[in-house]
This record gives C-alpha cells, sequence and structure tokens, in this order.
C-alpha cells in the first residue's frame, strides 16, 4: 500500500481500499489439517487393533474429503467472508469422533467375534445429512436477519418439536428412562436437538425487541437493580417450561440447557447481572424442588457425590469413567491401545471419557481447545456483527456450544451430575450431530456478515438548514 | 501385531498432530487480532502484524483535551472514528461550532490520518486547516470547533 493517502474521501472510506481478505484460502489448509488428522487416526487405530488397513479405508477418506471440499466450496460460494475457523473446528471434532466411534466398532468386535458393529458407518452417514443441511442452510439463509421474521413460528415449532415425545405414547418415545425420542421406522431422532436452535433464534429475537424496557425499567432493592414483576415474565416462562420438561421428559440435559441459555442471552442483552443472579435463584429453587420430588434426579446426584457407593449399579458408568481418565493419565494408552470399551455407551455420552482414557490428559485438552476456538469464533462473531439481532443469536448460539460441552465433560468427569446432554459432533447420535450442523451453518452465516466489508457510508441526507457547505476541490 | 516402538511413534506423534492443529488454529486468532477487526487484515500482513513492533507503539487512544467533553478518551482499534454533532457518530459533539458529521479519523496500516467531512467551521490539525486527509502525530492537537482532540500512545 502507498504511503501518500488520496485526497479522494470515498479512497479513504473504510472497506474501500484495500479489499478484505476473505481468508478462504486459510479455511482450506486448516480443512486439510483436520481432514489428514481424520486419516490418519483411522489408521493408527485399525493399525493398532488389527495390525492392518481396513479395507474400505480409501471410500472412507474419499467420502469424507468430498465432504468437507463441498462444504468449503459451498461457503467460498454463498458465505465468502465467513469465519475461517468454524468449519475447520467441525471437521476436526466429527473426524475424532469417527475415529473413536470405529475404535470402539472394532472393541466389540473383538469382544464377541459374530458381531459387527456399523456405528462409525452409520454416524459417517449422519455426518453427510449434516454437511447437507449445513449447505442448505447457507444457499436458502441469505441473510440471517429473515430468521427473526420467522422467530414466533420458529418459537411455536420449537415448542411442538420439544413436546412432541412427552405426548407420543412411551413404546416410541422413551430410551433408557429418557423420553425425548421419536422412533420410527427404524430410525430415532432427538427433536429437543432442533427445539434448542429454533428457540434460540426465538430468544434472540424477542430480547431484540424487549431489552430496553428488560434493561431500564427497574428498581433498586438493597443495591441490586430488580427488573419489574412483570418483566420477570419470559424468563419466568423460560423456567417453568424447562422444569416441564424435566418432569415429562425426565431430560435433566435439556433442561439445563435450555435454561442455561435463557438466562444468559437475557444477560446479553440487558447486560445486566441481576438476570444472573434472579437465573441462579430459580435455577437453586428448581434444583432443590427436582430432588426432592423426582427420584430419578435424586439418584443423579447421589451418584455424582459418592459415585464408588453405588459402583455396581447406578454409578458404575461414571466410575468406569474415572477409572479410564485415571489409565489415560498424561498421554493416554495411545489410540487402539487403551480398553474404553468397559465405559457403558462409550460412543455417545461418555465418548469424552473414551477419548481421555486413549489421548490422555493432552488429548482431552486439546479437544477442549478446539470447543474453545470454536466457541471464541462464536463470540468474537457476535461482537463484530452489526446489528443486534445477529449479535444475540451468534452469542446464544455459541453458549449453548459451551454450555453443552461444559456440562457434559462436567458430568463424565464427576465435576456435574450426569445429564443426558452430547458432546457436540464428537459423540455417536444423528440428531445431535445434524443439528449440530445446522447451528453452525448460521454461525458461518453471521460470521459472513459481520467481517463482510460495511456498504460505503453514504451519508443521510440532512435537512437544508442543517447541512455544511460544501467545498469544492478540484 | 505392530510393534512397540512404532505404538509410542503412533501415540506421542498423534497428540503431536492434535497440537499442531490447534496452534495453526491460534495463528490465525493472533492475525485476526493483531490485525483488528476481522476485515481488516490485509494492510497489515499477518508476518508484518507479527513481526513489527511499530503498530503496537502506534497510538492507542483518542483523548478530549478541551472542551465541552474534555477528558473523553475513546480507545482507538481500527474503525474509523467519525466525530460531529450526529448521533451515530463515535464521538458525538455538543459544540455549537461543529457540523453533524464534521470529521473523521482513519487507521492506515497502525497510522491515522484525519479528513475533514466538508464541515462549516473546518478542522484543524496544529494551526493547518485540514483539506485532504492528514497525517496525525500522537501528541498533535486536532481542533474542532471548540474542542480539541489528540492521539495518545
Amino acid at each position: 500500500m502507498s504511503g501518500t493517502p488520496s485526497t479522494d474521501p470515498r479512497a479513504a472510506a473504510p472497506g474501500a481500499t484495500p479489499p478484505p481478505p476473505k481468508r478462504r484460502g486459510t479455511e482450506l489448509a486448516l480443512l486439510g489439517f483436520a481432514l489428514f488428522i481424520t486419516l490418519v487416526a483411522q489408521a493408527i487405530v485399525d493399525l493398532t487393533i488389527t495390525g492392518s488397513l481396513r479395507p474400505d479405508m480409501l471410500t472412507f477418506g474419499g467420502w469424507i474429503t468430498a465432504l468437507w471440499v463441498v462444504a468449503h466450496l459451498v461457503v467460498r460460494k454463498f458465505a465468502p467472508y465467513a469465519d475461517p475457523l468454524l468449519l475447520p473446528a467441525v471437521a476436526l471434532l466429527v473426524g475424532l469422533g469417527l475415529a473413536v466411534i470405529h475404535r470402539l466398532d472394532l472393541a466389540a468386535e473383538q469382544v464377541d467375534s459374530t458381531v459387527t458393529r456399523e456405528d462409525a458407518p452409520v454416524q459417517l452417514m449422519w455426518a453427510t445429512v449434516g454437511v447437507l443441511l449445513f449447505v442448505a442452510v447457507l444457499v436458502v439463509l441469505r441473510d440471517h436477519r429473515l430468521l427473526s421474521r420467522f422467530a414466533y413460528t420458529l418459537a411455536l415449532i420449537g415448542l411442538v418439536l420439544l413436546a412432541l415425545p412427552a405426548v407420543l405414547p412411551s413404546s416410541i418415545s422413551e430410551v433408557n428412562g429418557a423420553k425425548i425420542w421419536i422412533r420410527l421406522a427404524g430410525f430415532s431422532i432427538q427433536p429437543g436437538e432442533f427445539a434448542k436452535i429454533c428457540l434460540i433464534v426465538f430468544f434472540a429475537a424477542y430480547l431484540v425487541d424487549k431489552r430496553d424496557v428488560l434493561a431500564l425499567a427497574s428498581r433498586r432493592v438493597a443495591g441490586i437493580e430488580l427488573p419489574r414483576g412483570r418483566d420477570l415474565g419470559p424468563v419466568l416462562v423460560a423456567w417453568a417450561l424447562s422444569i416441564l420438561v424435566l418432569v415429562f421428559e425426565r431430560d435433566l440435559g435439556s433442561s439445563l440447557l435450555l435454561f442455561g441459555i435463557f438466562v444468559v442471552m437475557l444477560y446479553v442483552a440487558t447486560e445486566r447481572a441481576s438476570w444472573l443472579l434472579i437465573g441462579l435463584g430459580l435455577f437453586a429453587g428448581g434444583a432443590l424442588l427436582a430432588y426432592q420430588i423426582f427420584g430419578h434426579v435424586q439418584a443423579r446426584v447421589d451418584t455424582w457425590l459418592d459415585p464408588f457407593a453405588y459402583r455396581d449399579g447406578a454409578g458404575y458408568q461414571l466410575v468406569q469413567s474415572l477409572f479410564g481418565l485415571g489409565t489415560g493419565g498424561l498421554f493416554g494408552a495411545g489410540l487402539g491401545g487403551g480398553r474404553p470399551d468397559q465405559v457403558p455407551v462409550a460412543k455417545s455420552d461418555f465418548i469424552a471419557a473414551a477419548i481421555g482414557e486413549e489421548l490422555g490428559l493432552f488429548g482431552l485438552v486439546a479437544v477442549i481447545i478446539v470447543y474453545l476456538v470454536l466457541v471464541e469464533r462464536g463470540l468474537r462473531t457476535s461482537l463484530i456483527v452489526r446489528d443486534a439481532f445477529g449479535k444475540l443469536l451468534a452469542a446464544g448460539l455459541s453458549f449453548a456450544l459451551a454450555w453443552q460441552v461444559f456440562v457434559v465433560l462436567g458430568g463424565v468427569t464427576g465435576l456435574l451430575p450426569l445429564t443426558g446432554l452430547t458432546t457436540p459432533f464428537l459423540a455417536y447420535g444423528g440428531s445431535s450431530l445434524v443439528a449440530n450442523f445446522a447451528l453452525v451453518a448460521i454461525l458461518v452465516r453471521i460470521s459472513d456478515a459481520a467481517r463482510r466489508p460495511a456498504p460505503p457510508v453514504t451519508p443521510p441526507r440532512t435537512a437544508l438548514g442543517d447541512a455544511p457547505t460544501e467545498v469544492v476541490q478540484s | 501385531m505392530t510393534a512397540e516402538i512404532v505404538l509410542q511413534i503412533f501415540r506421542f506423534g498423534f497428540l503431536l498432530l492434535l497440537w499442531l492443529f490447534i496452534f495453526a488454529a491460534f495463528r490465525v486468532v493472533r492475525a485476526d487480532l493483531f490485525g483488528g477487526r476481522a476485515g481488516r487484515v490485509a494492510s497489515v500482513p499477518p508476518r508484518a502484524a507479527a513481526g513489527g513492533r511499530k503498530k503496537n507503539r502506534g497510538p492507542k487512544t483518542l483523548v478530549v483535551t478541551a472542551g465541552p467533553l474534555s477528558g473523553t478518551k475513546i480507545t482507538l482499534g481500527e474503525q474509523p472514528i467519525l466525530i460531529g454533532r450526529a448521533d451515530d457518530s463515535t464521538l458525538v459533539l455538543t459544540d455549537d461550532f461543529a457540523s453533524s458529521r464534521h470529521a473523521r479519523l482513519t487507521n492506515r496500516s497502525g497510522q491515522w490520518y484525519v479528513e475533514d467531512l466538508g464541515s462549516t467551521n473546518g478542522t484543524y490539525l496544529d494551526q493547518q486547516r485540514v483539506q485532504g486527509p492528514l497525517l496525525v502525530a500522537p501528541g498533535q492537537p486536532i481542533r474542532i470547533g471548540q474542542t480539541a482532540l489528540e492521539l495518545r500512545s
């Protein structure tokens, strides 16, 4: 860039010169790196356990490469200014998840050579569906602000999705005591995962509408700014909703997730810490109530406080997970070198324990940092995007990811009571994977809007009396 | 079965790969952060942003030294700073001698240029009336009506 500034004010306008970078090359390079790690992980698993590469390695490699290439090309075409880190981080997590699930497939086959477990190919199919949805969202949704127009429709859809499993008969909707499924013709989906996104969109649109009244009208009680009683309505509704989910679906995780998201979005919208206090108070009340009324909540809390007292029953899973993490130590047993299959349902709820055992503390921390990068990019998008709706939506979606990771990892490591949430992108489970792809697609869309150069500033016409004298320069 | 040494290479090699990925990701994050706002990285190539310390020594705040807003500080980022009476200005002046869109400060490669946006009473850098964009050195007073501003590191 030359040092002499142009005298044309338009040229000095931001974004006019130089053209802002799109950073698609960076994204492609990192995506390639993530893909390389994915393939290496698969190869290590196969070589360690069976001693040879599996025959369909080429098909697998080609398939997953095609997935990310398609995703990248679509981003390049439809969201050219999108954040370059979102997609590679997702690619790495999905790839690592596939490797660990494949590894657990092999473990199951080793224990009983008559069975062939095909969970990894199924997960790959779901990843394909996820990428297709990612593409669809980017192609259809050209401007994230369009979503705010359908806020109330989405809220309705969200509520229906959330309530559906509770209404359906248990034979269709209940798996392992949680009524959160719809099982139809061999497929089982968790509609709650999609409800989450719909409700975040609604919260964002609602709060943009109402944030002034929520932030400004208040009374000061004992040094804390308290909102008016009537403004408490929405937060009370969200609270009641999450309690209802807990009662009818026995789903501790979704209940916690929804309530957490709403309180944090309220806080982001109003910048008032009192909402956090109110949220914490309501949460404490709700938790206490739930503990006293529901047996399954009590059982969860008891096993959390002392898992080893229940090691043969309810605490078995957690105890095995803790042993696995302990065996893994700092550097882990190496992919394929541990016994992560000792943990019941290691593929879905406890995949973090499997990673901790085979990759050790260093591996697990690396995974957490990849999540951190994902969330950081989301929050940064929220900071730099220009419209209030986009800000709240990006903050809500990123927080939802962070909150899930925190609650799941807290559960696996014994920091928090176990909930039924899934580790985004890593864990085996179609609904969670597909829904999270949609979530990231929305984040990519918002980040594209955020990083896109501002349209040339055309000063609004001022009233004639207020207008400055124009100086014509030759 | 594969030899023990190969397993160890797998074990640590894979962890190394994971961390290299994180390192690469953080390099991108850093380029974004020190290039300021996400869209503005091009004017400073990442390597220059990392290596050249010149940028870090550039002005960091805009301080109002005289006038009704005296004492106000604005932290400088990468975005241009609009000064005027209009509500959407970065620095909203309540100065009868200022126009609604009076002047703009723009960052170019870590240096700030002041530019008059066709104000009625003009913008002065030191004693000189600002016509085209002028480079502002830290400590150099910019005068707009009764208000005086300067950049500080």
